[in-house]
């Protein structure tokens, strides 16, 4: 297996503060590597050690498993897609595309066949006289991303470049995004505080939170096996109770919350035992609704509720049901049978208990 | 309420509308009809071009013309390449603190009076001034040096009058490029000078021309500095029209010259914004 970008035990300190934390991964070549945490996590700032913006305080990156570490920003073989896309507004976009073959010395007239390749590419062709401020946002994301791929690096980093963009613009990158990494084949490490984009396109997802990576994996991984309480709080949403373990049976817990109810979930191998304190995360798309309690005896939890609140959101929409004293998020199914429910009806509501995700109890985003 | 806001729109511009009548414009209109004025007799004058007529036969206002304004130029090129880096340094490596504290140093010696900062400059450069003495003392020299009245003195005088009007543009413009813009020059493989001259200079090119027409302009309008720094024969075309307003009492001619100071500097600023490429609405606004 070759790696494009390795790094090792990678620490960052600005003063007294770690902001990054001993962090060490891998990405295979090729693959599409996210990085996904909230703000002030770290993230940034071990993009730009990468990009050799930034010294690190301790440990090693290596590219093509060469150190960079001695190689300043203009010598790297990674190039970077900045978060506000930093286009060169004083040049048009063939200038802004062949900047980076001109600093190589290569010839004008080759430069100029290779920009019209990287704008045909990325499906813009012909418009190499327009001006930076003449493009749409989605276009001068290609244009971003162009006039890094031109370069041929071994590694690209994109730091949040789809935040600036509205939400229907957004969607349609992430796939645009994913497909261009295929027809590039280039190993791509992206950066984001947004949880779809890094599920939708990533290869690998790092969570990150506080300097250090709390679980790498795939999407699926961190979905449905988060390993820590902050994987499970930040990666979807989830309804989320804290209790004690009243009994435990190999990997099913019993939980009773605090406020009084009770439920069976998964420790999923983690070290649990009768009498913790332990956090339980169910999701909302995890619990089935029904109007007659026979359709749900065969999950381990049920119970009735009634209807407090309707949460419309399409395709995402909601129902909050108070069983007991907690209330509970559930999807609501778009098939239609529920389409007349409303607030103050009795609903039964049931999951399965490896649905729910058992964690000791500490710090959670 | 239409009227009432006509009115107070009236009322708002007044101030700015009379001072530009009264204080420019009519006073350049009655100049311009007193440079166009020849004396033929006591109390008698016709209108002639003759004033101008003198102004180009006589060898020394041509040539005192022409001083000033290369003099100006060249103040203003100097005054650029010092106020660049300082500008750079200020608007993109300082941060926080720092970065007002030095704003704040080139702001401090106008403070004082230019009269005042200019008899600083004399306490430094005189026969036995500073300079002089502490040249003496180091025994670089024999004896004492006068370091006044001389071309390079009025440059100096010229360079450090200017400087905060470089560097407040500069600033401004420099500050407007993101950090981000800069970097992403380097990392595509541009070096520092690559950097400089493809991605800061262009992108500073607004500040960089607005800056110089106004050292261009405070220089060539200068009359202390060059009076004081300069000595009587400095040379300076507004010495000129002061001694002949003043001293030969003869407005007519000095009316002329004041006419062609004007004309001069907007040529020159004119010129120096086809060469660039620049227009004024872009610079200015």
């Amino acid at each position: 297996m070759t790696f494009d970008l390795e790094c090792r035990n990678l620490t960052k300190r600005f003063g007294g503060t770690t902001a990054v934390d001993d962090v060490s991964f891998e990405v295979p070549s090729g693959s599409f590597f996210s990085i996904l945490g909230p703000s002030g996590c770290g993230k940034t700032t071990i993009m730009r050690m990468i990009a050799g913006f930034l010294e690190p305080s301790s440990g090693d990156i290596l590219i093509r498993g060469k150190s960079v570490l001695d190689v300043p920003p203009n010598k790297r073989p990674v190039n970077m897609v900045f978060q506000h896309l930093a286009l060169f507004p004083m040049m048009n976009i063939a200038e802004n595309i062949g900047y980076g073959l001109r600093r190589q010395g290569m010839g004008k007239a080759q430069i100029a066949v290779k920009v019209d390749e990287a704008l045909e590419r990325i499906g813009l062709p012909g418009i190499g006289n327009r001006k930076v401020d003449e493009l749409s946002g989605g276009q001068k994301q290609r244009v971003a991303i162009a006039r890094c791929m031109v370069l041929e690096p071994d590694v690209l980093l994109l730091d949040e470049p789809l935040g600036a963009l509205d939400l229907k613009l957004r969607e349609r990158m992430k796939v645009e995004l994913k497909t261009l990494q295929a027809a590039f084949d280039t190993t791509f490490v992206y950066i984001t505080h947004d949880q779809s984009e890094a599920l939708v396109m990533s290869d690998t997802i790092a969570v990150m939170n506080e300097g250090r990576f709390e679980q790498m994996g795939s999407g699926r991984d961190l979905y449905y096996r988060p390993a820590s309480a902050f994987v499970a709080g930040f990666v979807g949403d989830s309804n989320r109770w804290a209790g004690r373990i009243e009994r435990a049976e190999g990997n099913v817990m019993q939980v009773q919350t605090d406020s009084g109810l009770s439920m069976r979930a998964a420790a999923h191998g983690r070290p649990l035992a009768v009498g913790d304190r332990a956090q339980v995360f169910v999701r909302p798309e995890a619990i089935r609704i029904s109007r007659a309690g026979a359709d749900l005896a065969h999950f381990d939890n049920h119970m009735a509720g009634k209807v407090t609140n309707l949460l419309f959101n399409g395709a995402a929409s909601r129902i909050v049901v108070a069983a007991g004293a907690e209330e509970i998020e559930v999807n609501l199914p778009q098939s239609g049978e529920f389409a007349d429910l409303s607030e103050g009806d009795s609903v039964q509501i049931g999951w399965a208990g490896d649905q729910g995700n058992c964690f000791a109890e500490g710090p959670a985003a | 309420m239409k009227n009432g806001a006509r009115i107070g729109l009236a009322l708002l511009l007044m101030p700015m509308l009379l001072w530009l009548s009264l204080l420019i414009v009519i006073p350049h209109i009655d100049m311009f009809l007193v440079s166009l004025r020849e004396r033929v007799g006591v109390g008698e004058y016709q209108i002639s071009f003759a004033n101008y007529l003198t102004f180009f036969q006589e060898p020394l206002y041509l040539w005192t013309f022409l001083r000033t304004a290369v003099m100006s130029i060249l103040a203003t090129i100097i005054t650029l390449l010092i106020a660049f880096p300082v500008s750079y340094f200020i608007a993109k490596i300082a941060r926080g603190r720092t970065r007002s504290a030095l704003f704040l140093l080139c702001l401090v010696p106008f403070w004082v009076s230019e009269l005042v900062r200019t008899f600083g400059w004399m306490i430094l450069l005189r026969e036995t001034g500073i300079l002089s003495n502490l040249l003496q003392w180091a025994g670089l020299v024999s004896g004492p040096v006068e370091m006044l009245y001389n071309d390079a003195a009025i440059m100096v005088g010229l360079v450090y009058t200017s400087m905060l009007f470089m560097v407040v543009p500069l600033v401004t413009t420099l500050e407007s490029l993101p950090d981000e813009v800069i970097e992403a020059g380097y990392d595509l493989g541009g070096t520092n000078t690559s950097v400089m001259r493809e991605i800061v200079i262009p992108h500073a090119a607004p500040g960089i021309v607005s800056g110089s027409i106004v050292v261009f302009m405070l220089s060539l309008g200068n009359y202390l500095t060059p009076t004081m720094l300069g000595g009587k024969d400095s040379l300076w075309f507004t010495e000129l029209i002061y001694s002949q307003f003043i001293v030969r009492f003869n407005w007519e001619l000095g009316a002329a010259f004041g006419f062609m100071l004007l004309l001069l500097s907007s040529l020159i600023v004119w010129g120096m914004l086809r060469l660039t490429g620049q227009t004024l609405e872009r610079t200015m606004g």
